[in-house]
């Protein structure tokens, strides 16, 4: 069934034809770019870029782009991010060239040193520059990694909000609850790694897997799209006769959900589906229908789509976006086109069929999440702390030898308290 | 000293005594085969509501009980019959299905013993474990009130059964005890059960009966109709309660209470007693406190009518306060409270009795009385476990009665 439908919406060529660049920044971009299955991600270009040569050797990335200059003598960044930025925009058209053919380019990056921090926001500029929608994923430094890398990283974050179409960001300091007191420093960065490359995976299956229920990249970024701190992912998958209901228990067990409760506190969230050729309607149903129950005051794009490998499988990626109520610096491209608010949100027969992702009005997305947060935010304050009756210590009747025992409780009546007592009968 | 491979030990650990009863097997049918030789008891420390504090205190108290009743009945007690009890045991009732699938449609042995199995297969928490699994009636394609179903011909053969279940942790806690004064435990029996075993004739119990064993901190009962058993409780409550509410009413120490409850307590205030006082002097005949007799009657009425009202309201709830023809029958140390037949009847509204141990022969007046009702039900459910077990001989028994045979001819 290949019918050439103007509209890109159910054509799924346009997806086949969509060229992806994965980029790798600094140390931990690259690390994590050759931790990504290159069999999976077959058809997007690798890149790797740093300024450290031991790193870039290493590397198993197609295209290796060195940036050195004799101001370093070889010793990379320093940790500074000045000097990678300084770096970068030297060899700006170099990045440029990398970028040039990508419809899309991701770029992966560890923010909080000196070449993810200095780097990442001039590539993502560059990669704008080109035309290609730039999606990042960063993470962010432990909190024990010390105040100043924090600052780098929050300082990179911005201006990378500021030039990127989405930012999707992972605070390292969350991986604490999926580890232990036992685990390694390794094994936790090789965790942290890994939820980025789910998220990664979910992306790139929304992006290359036909859809019958189509997610553009455009919904995507318009999603995370300042609320970049707070939006949070999570990818599942399960299979066999009972795989709906498993997939959405393990999601609303995902430690970085929360145990669902980031998903309450979203008021945007975004679903994609990825089964089987035996994905029936009702599993997608009951999916949605349950994540819908624990974000109703979220605005849910869903996403469905098929892949013939996926056999009895289905996979769910969640990304879920807070409201951020602290405005962040608009990018200085958005706001030239004025277009109507409505293009914030998803509406798929509308979508420009160029890679030029739509530029929301400021004002208007600024309505938008005043509105929603009057909407959503103070019923999901209300129901976040939920209202409980503290009992008082307040045991004015000894119960004399059974005081330590266990109480004897019958309809909620303490039996070890006298009767006379409970019935209020007089002694005089 | 006998033979005592016939030797059957009931072991109850109350809250306020520890009582142990041995028990002979005969052949005698008249004394449902069971003569008691021996009673040994001893008050309990380290108990609290039927549940061990305590353990070196009551491993103590244990001890004291066994050497007496070894002593009294002249054997050495190897194996007991442990009772259990406690406000966490719970009854209720169970069916188990199981489709007849031979060709003639006749049940057979097998399909018994499946139906049964599937019956037991309950789902339980996982810290709790079943005490008893006791069988009820048969019902073959629905056709109820069947006791044997083998040969009968039908479909569906379904199997109601009682179960009682307890935590496992703390059942344990009282076997432990028992083993580590090197006595193997043979089976636990829930109090309730075994008092109505003690209780109970044959009649009474196809009559449909409630028994009523209110002890020191527990109170069990269990209700029969048409001979089986068809609910059981716990509350943890019991004569434990009188005395700290009267300690508390009469604002008097617990030991002075336990005593005035003894001397002077009634179930039903006395109206004779009326304004009437008690002085209570101190060990050097000094007046220390008065106290009203009324009150302490009154708030030891209240206690037990209250233990009534509960156990009344679970049969209402459970729907057999109608089946209980041959009345309540009350049993354990509070039972000998004076006039507490008068203050259950208005309760249950049916005929309230204390319960007699006439189904054993013994010690006779020694015996009979309402504290030692459920040692003697664990030594009768041995009996009745034994005898069960003798039906099929065994392997040893079979050899000697052979050679017995050979050296006949």
């Amino acid at each position: 069934m290949k019918t050439k439908t103007e509209t890109p919406v159910a054509a799924p060529e346009s997806n086949q034809t969509r060229s992806v660049k994965i980029i790798g920044v600094g140390g931990a971009g690259v690390s994590l770019l050759d931790t990504l299955p290159g069999d999976e991600f077959a058809g997007a270009g690798f890149v790797a870029v740093n300024t450290d040569a031991p790193s870039l050797d290493a590397s198993a990335a197609a295209v290796k782009i060195h940036l050195e200059t004799k101001l370093m003598r070889g010793l990379g960044t320093g940790g500074d991010p000045e000097r990678g930025r300084a770096i970068a925009e030297e060899q700006f058209s170099t990045l440029k060239t990398a970028c040039e053919s990508a419809d899309v380019v991701l770029i992966i990056a560890g923010l909080g040193g000196g070449a993810g921090s200095g780097i990442s926001p001039v590539l993502a500029r560059a990669a704008k520059e080109t035309g290609a929608l730039v999606l990042a994923f960063v993470t962010l430094p432990f909190l024990c990694e010390g105040n100043r890398r924090h600052q780098q990283a929050q300082q990179s974050l911005e201006h990378l909000k500021s030039v990127a179409d989405g930012v999707i960001c992972l605070p390292s300091q969350k991986t604490f609850k999926l580890i232990d007191e036992n685990t390694s420093v390794l094994e936790t960065f090789r965790i942290t790694g890994g939820l980025l490359v789910e998220g990664i995976r979910g992306v790139w299956q929304l992006l290359t897997r036909p859809g019958l229920i189509q997610i553009h990249f455009d919904d995507l970024c318009a999603l995370v799209r300042n609320r970049h701190s707070e939006s949070v992912f999570a990818c599942v998958e399960a299979a066999g006769a009972g795989r709906s209901r498993e997939v959405v228990e393990k999601l609303l067990a995902h430690p970085l959900l929360d145990e669902g409760r980031a998903l309450a506190e979203s008021d945007a969230v975004l679903v994609s589906l990825l089964g089987g050729k035996d994905l029936t309607m009702a599993e997608v149903n009951r999916v949605m229908e349950q994540i819908g129950r624990h974000c109703e005051h979220a605005q849910i794009i869903m996403g469905a789509a098929v892949d013939a490998e996926m056999k009895n499988h289905l996979s769910v990626t969640v990304i879920a976006a807070k409201h951020n109520p602290v405005a962040p610096a608009e990018s200085p491209a958005a706001g030239q086109s004025g277009e109507p608010a409505e293009q914030a949100f998803p509406r798929g027969a509308a979508r420009p069929s160029s890679r030029c992702m739509p530029q929301a009005n400021p004002f208007s997305l600024q309505q938008r999440e005043q509105t929603l947060a009057k909407n959503a935010g103070g019923r999901a304050r209300k129901s976040g702390s939920r209202m409980r009756q503290e009992q008082l210590p307040l045991a004015i009747i000894s119960k004399g030898r059974f005081d330590k025992s266990e109480p004897t409780i019958h309809k909620g009546e303490d039996l070890d308290i006298p009767t006379y007592l409970r019935r209020g009968v007089p002694l005089n | 000293m006998f033979d005592d491979s016939n030797i059957i030990v009931g072991l109850e650990i109350g809250t306020s005594k520890i009582c142990a009863v041995v028990g002979e097997q005969n052949a005698d049918p008249a004394s449902a085969g069971l003569n008691i030789v021996g009673l040994g008891q001893s008050p309990a420390r380290g108990m609290r509501k039927g549940e061990i504090v305590d353990a070196a205190l009551a491993e103590e108290c244990v001890r004291n009980a066994i050497v007496e009743a070894e002593q009294m009945a002249d054997v050495e007690i190897r194996s007991v019959y442990l009772g259990v009890t406690g406000g966490h045991i719970r009854g209720f009732n169970n069916r188990g299905v199981h489709p007849v699938v031979s060709a003639d449609r006749e049940i057979s042995d097998d399909d018994v013993q499946d139906v049964i199995k599937n019956a037991k297969a309950i789902n339980l928490p996982a810290e709790n474990t079943v005490v008893h699994a006791v069988r009820q009636h048969f019902l073959v394609d629905g056709h109820d009130g069947i006791t044997n179903p083998v040969g009968m011909l039908g479909a569906r053969l379904e199997v109601d059964m009682h179960v009682v279940h307890g935590n496992t942790n703390r059942l344990q806690n009282s076997v432990r005890l028992v083993k580590g004064l090197q006595l193997e435990v043979e089976e636990i029996v829930f109090n309730g059960l075994a008092s109505s075993l003690a209780l109970l004739t044959s009649e009474q119990k196809e009559l449909g009966a409630l028994v009523i064993d209110i002890g020191g901190g527990t109170t069990d009962y269990v209700v029969y109709a048409d001979g089986v058993i068809k609910h059981t409780g716990a509350l943890a409550l019991g004569g434990d309660h009188v005395s700290n509410d009267l300690g508390h009413g009469l604002k008097v120490p617990l030991s002075r209470a336990e005593k005035l409850k003894l001397e002077h307590g009634s179930a039903l205030v006395d109206e004779a007693m009326k304004g009437r006082t008690l002085t209570l002097t101190n060990e050097l005949g000094l007046p220390l406190k008065t106290i009203n007799v009324e009150h302490l009657q009154r708030i030891m009425s209240l206690r037990l009518e209250e233990i009534f009202q509960i156990v009344a309201q679970d049969l209402e709830q459970a729907g057999f306060t109608d089946y209980l023809r041959a009345g309540v029958f009350l049993s354990g140390g509070c039972a000998r409270s004076p006039q507490i037949a008068k203050l259950a009847e208005p309760v249950f509204q049916m005929p309230v009795s204390l319960g007699q141990t006439n189904s054993i022969s013994g010690l006779k007046s020694a015996l009979d009385q309402p504290e030692f009702v459920t040692a003697i039900g664990l030594a009768k459910f041995g009996s009745l476990k034994t005898r069960k077990r003798e039906g099929k001989p065994s392997f040893a028994q079979g050899i000697k009665s052979t050679i017995a045979g050979f050296l006949r001819r």
